[in-house]
């Protein structure tokens, strides 16, 4: 039987009892029910969970009724003898049978669309999403193209402890990033979710889609957005300290609008107009794919190094250390005046290219450019009172990989 | 009978018999498995409240969107340590508690079986929850990878690590004596006479309970080791860079995790079948299918695990047996429910305390069961998962569920313990401030999880305000109301009117006919059943 069979079969039976009870169009506005979504999945899902609920709160009505009606009539205040029946194999039989027919009749349609929810094949799209603490890459294999997701600026001076900030006042708090992902509208997008350091889970409610990302593991989601626009979601996974503050958001655009978005990016991250021509590129733009052939840079200058240095160090350390390297003793230990980062300095390299295993920090060598790491390590050495005047050329993080 | 006789004439004399000796050390050396139990039960309590202080930490902060109070490492050290206190440290502890003081009672035998055992696996106790709440005052703090403890997260933890595993060695090893010291007494001390279909719903309940508790807390002991090992050792069982598997963490863990929720649940559901006949004045409706059902919720939850886990990307034919298993489960437990409400069918009923918290557990565990059936259905689980769904859920069915069913047991048994009637007016009070605030404090927790707001986070969006307000309103009602329990107990214990043997109208079991408060031994000379 097909599910629109079932669906209609169900529905004739609950049409009555839901009527009054289940306005979900009244709902909407209140963000009580969960949300319809931009898919066709993410409909079928949400049909799935109006009518299970649906039953539920039918048998409930007749459970509890029952129960309610009893309460009332079967009281000693009222004088009644207790009767004193203690068993009916006919009832037992009944109220097992029934259940179960109702549990078929709820089980097939579900896996008639899980079905289709893990049918990835024949995508047009395909997209590596990589889970860390806490920011989303997101890497487009047909087109050579990569990028970091991480919370919007606002959000993130927003939520900090007592920072003053009125939630209220920031657009999408703690649901807008830098950089979304960009899909067209139409195209099957597959997604390949994995994770560098733990686990997270790439959550879309509006595309019905949560999936676990998994260090060493790589799971398939797949969606098929039916109308342009922006969508969010977050990280369902804890994931440590800033797991509320990694959202997950995707713009849907149509396919002109994409190609144009996406000749964009390839031209930012110096690819020509044809994907495959990756390799032979520099990965200079802050866009690029990191784990790319060793940079060819030449020397740069302090001041120019610094002013990359921190605004990467804004990105991808303030998190844990704090925008004026405070940290947060004694999980994140402070930058400033720090033995490691005063000191010598390919230790400091060291921890920031291959992480501390056991804690919290990360290794960033495969996450970021030579000259990326470069300019982090220079700000790190000469911002907040370090003083220490140390210029970290690419060429020293390279010999140091 | 003569035999008796003479052994009752000892006692007026005879040190043989004597009360319990004085102070600290009646509780330090105790055998006695009132005593034990009573121990079991202040200690639930006090952790109950300790466990529920970090809940309100929990809903302070997210009574507004923004950081008001914590910081967000020091809010998810508050999730793990709240989950884990009130695991293990509240509700087991208080259902073993009733186990103690009831179950020989309740099969007409002297003492547990093995009573020394039983000293032993009350006093782990305190040890091991000293460990786990000392890591709070370590640097790095408390672990805040979650009660789950997923891997690789939970080896970022701090100081504290090996004090959380070790605790829960602790914690499992106190929980596998209690077990086997429940299923020999059980087994072999039972009054002449009384079968296994004669035993109380109760008694039955925490045999099967008892049986899954030996089979899985082993599995959870191994899984924290293996941890350990990663950690300290070298060993790379859950770590992808060496070649393990972090999933495979995940199923030894909800291996364990699925039946202990039915050996959080399934003691309540015993008390309640104890306590509905006794105010309904009417004997439980269809025994042996409630006994039978008991079962099979308890095989079934063998076979389930993975719906804890559906978006780790199984195989669908993982996916769909892991749905159609979880979605069994819903036959055995409408059983239970059927069979309580035609136990009130026809009945005469009252409604004390205990009656009151009985009839809330019927209703609101009940749809804690709905949203379980919902969670089973895989497709529709993709949306509900790790959001305030999942909170809504599975505190309705631990909350208004087995707390709830706890404290009805607490309130009908505690004439029987204490000799005195606890006061009606303010029971009843406790009741409805109780079971307004649970509902006001989860129930939009279900809307919040169907709008997106996942679990696990100190801060959110601004579209979930209202109902997160509503919900920390709800908390501190709540929270708040059990200093009454406490109180209502207090008062209870050292005064009060006193209490008939029965105490209640005519109730069943042999528990009913020792004298109120129980004397410090009962059934020295065992009961004939009929």
């Amino acid at each position: 039987m097909s599910h629109s069979k079932w669906k209609r079969l169900w529905l004739g039976l609950l049409g009555t009892g839901l009527g009054l009870g289940l306005a979900a169009p009244a709902m909407a506005d209140w963000a009580l029910n969960m949300p319809r979504g931009a898919t066709a999945i993410s409909n079928e899902v949400y049909d799935l969970h109006m009518l299970i609920l649906g039953i539920c709160c039918l048998i409930a009505i007749v459970v509890f009724g029952v129960m309610i009606v009893s309460i009332f009539l079967h009281r000693k205040s009222r004088g009644v003898e207790p009767a004193q029946f203690h068993h009916s194999t006919k009832a037992e039989i009944i109220w097992t049978v029934i259940p179960i027919l109702i549990l078929v009749g709820m089980a097939v349609p579900a896996a008639e669309t899980l079905v289709r929810m893990e049918d990835t094949r024949n995508a047009d799209i395909t997209v590596k999403v990589t889970g860390y603490q806490w920011k989303w890459r997101y890497d487009y294999l047909d087109d050579d193209i990569g990028f970091y997701s991480t919370l919007d600026r606002a959000s993130n001076a927003a939520r900090r402890l007592n920072s003053g900030i009125q939630p209220a006042g920031v657009d999408n708090y703690l649901l807008d990033v830098d950089n979304p992902l960009v899909v067209p509208v139409g195209a099957k997008v597959r997604l390949l979710i994995t994770a560098a350091d733990v686990l997270h889970a790439w959550w879309m409610p509006d595309f019905a889609i949560k999936k676990d990302a998994i260090p060493g593991f790589v799971n398939e989601a797949w969606f098929r957005v039916e109308k342009a626009g922006t969508y969010r979601g977050q990280c369902a996974e804890l994931c440590g300290r800033d797991h509320g503050f990694m959202p997950v958001v995707v713009i849907a655009k149509d396919p002109a609008d994409y190609a144009e978005w996406m000749a964009d990016q390839r031209s930012a991250a110096g690819l020509g107009d044809e994907p495959g021509e990756a390799l032979a590129a520099t990965p200079v733009a802050a866009t690029s794919v990191a784990a790319a052939a060793p940079a060819v840079d030449g020397e740069r200058e302090i001041d120019d190094l610094v002013a990359m240095g921190e605004a990467l160090y804004q990105q991808h350390c303030a998190a844990c250390h704090q925008a004026d390297g405070s940290g947060m003793a004694p999980a994140f230990p402070a930058l400033a005046g720090s033995p490691v980062v005063t000191g010598s300095l390919d230790e400091h390299v060291g921890v920031v290219l291959k992480g501390r295993p056991g804690t919290a920090m990360a290794p960033f060598g495969p996450q970021l450019t030579d000259l990326q790491l470069a300019a982090i390590v220079t700000y790190q050495r000469n911002a907040w009172g370090n003083d220490t005047g140390d210029v970290v050329q690419p060429g020293y993080i390279a010999a140091a990989r | 009978m003569s035999t008796a006789e003479h052994h009752v004439a000892d006692h007026a004399h005879d040190d043989h018999d004597h009360g319990p000796a004085k102070g600290i050390m009646r509780w330090l050396t105790t055998t006695n498995h009132k005593d034990i139990g009573t121990m079991y039960l202040v200690f639930a309590l006090i952790m109950f409240l300790t466990g529920g202080t970090m809940a309100l930490v929990i809903r302070a902060e997210l009574f507004q969107p923004g950081l008001q109070l914590v910081e967000p490492a020091f809010f998810n050290q508050m999730t793990t340590m709240h989950a884990l206190i009130m695991v293990f440290g509240a509700v087991m502890p208080a259902t073993v508690g009733l186990a103690n003081w009831m179950i020989p009672m309740m099969v007409g035998a002297p003492d547990m079986a093995l009573p020394r055992m039983n000293n032993w696996s009350f006093w782990i106790l305190p040890v091991a929850f000293t460990l786990l709440l000392s890591t709070l005052l370590m640097p790095g703090g408390a672990p805040a990878a979650g009660w789950t403890m997923y891997p690789p997260l939970v080896q970022q933890t701090g100081d504290a690590f090996p004090f959380m595993v070790f605790s829960i060695h602790l914690m499992g090893a106190s929980s596998i004596m209690g077990a086997i010291n429940i299923i020999v007494t059980i087994m072999n001390m039972r009054a002449p006479g009384m079968t296994l279909l004669k035993m109380p719903l109760f008694v039955w309940t925490w045999l099967i309970t008892a049986y899954l508790l030996i089979a899985v807390m082993p599995v959870l002991a191994g899984g924290v080791t293996m941890l350990l090992t990663d950690q300290y050792f070298g060993t790379t069982f859950f770590r992808a860079d060496g070649g393990g598997d972090p999933v495979m963490f995940q199923h030894i863990f909800w291996f364990f995790g699925h039946p202990e929720v039915y050996i959080m649940i399934l003691p309540a559901f015993g008390i309640i079948s104890e306590i509905i006949p006794t105010f309904s004045r009417k004997p439980l409706f269809g025994y042996e299918s409630m006994v039978y059902a008991t079962a099979s919720i308890a095989f079934l939850s063998f076979i389930v695990w993975a719906h804890h886990m559906f978006t780790v990307g199984m195989p669908l034919a993982g996916e769909l047996f892991f749905m159609f298993s979880t979605m069994l489960i819903a036959v055995p437990t409408g059983v239970k429910v059927f069979n309580w409400i035609s136990t009130m069918w026809r009945g005469a009923m009252t409604f004390e305390t205990p009656m009151l918290f009985s009839i809330a557990f019927v209703i609101l565990f009940t749809i804690g069961g709905f949203s379980g059936l919902m969670l089973a259905i895989a497709p529709a689980d993709f949306q509900y998962h790790d959001s305030y769904f999942v909170v809504a859920h599975f505190h309705y069915v631990l909350v208004p569920g087995a707390v709830f069913a706890i404290m009805a047991g607490v309130y009908y048994w505690l004439p029987k313990w204490t000799g005195h009637m606890y006061s009606e007016k303010l029971g009843k009070l406790h009741f409805w401030i109780s079971t307004i605030s649970v509902n006001v404090l989860f129930f939009p927790q279900h809307f919040l999880g169907l709008a997106g707001m996942p679990r696990r986070i100190p801060d959110y969006n601004t579209q979930f305000a209202d109902f997160n307000m509503i919900s920390s309103i709800g908390a501190f009602v709540f929270g708040f109301s059990q200093l009454l329990f406490v109180y209502i107990i207090w008062r209870c214990v050292k005064g009060g009117e006193p209490a008939t043997a029965e105490v209640w109208e005519s109730p069943a079991g042999l528990e009913w006919t020792v004298p109120s408060p129980a004397p410090y031994h009962t059934f020295d000379v065992a009961p004939e059943v009929k």
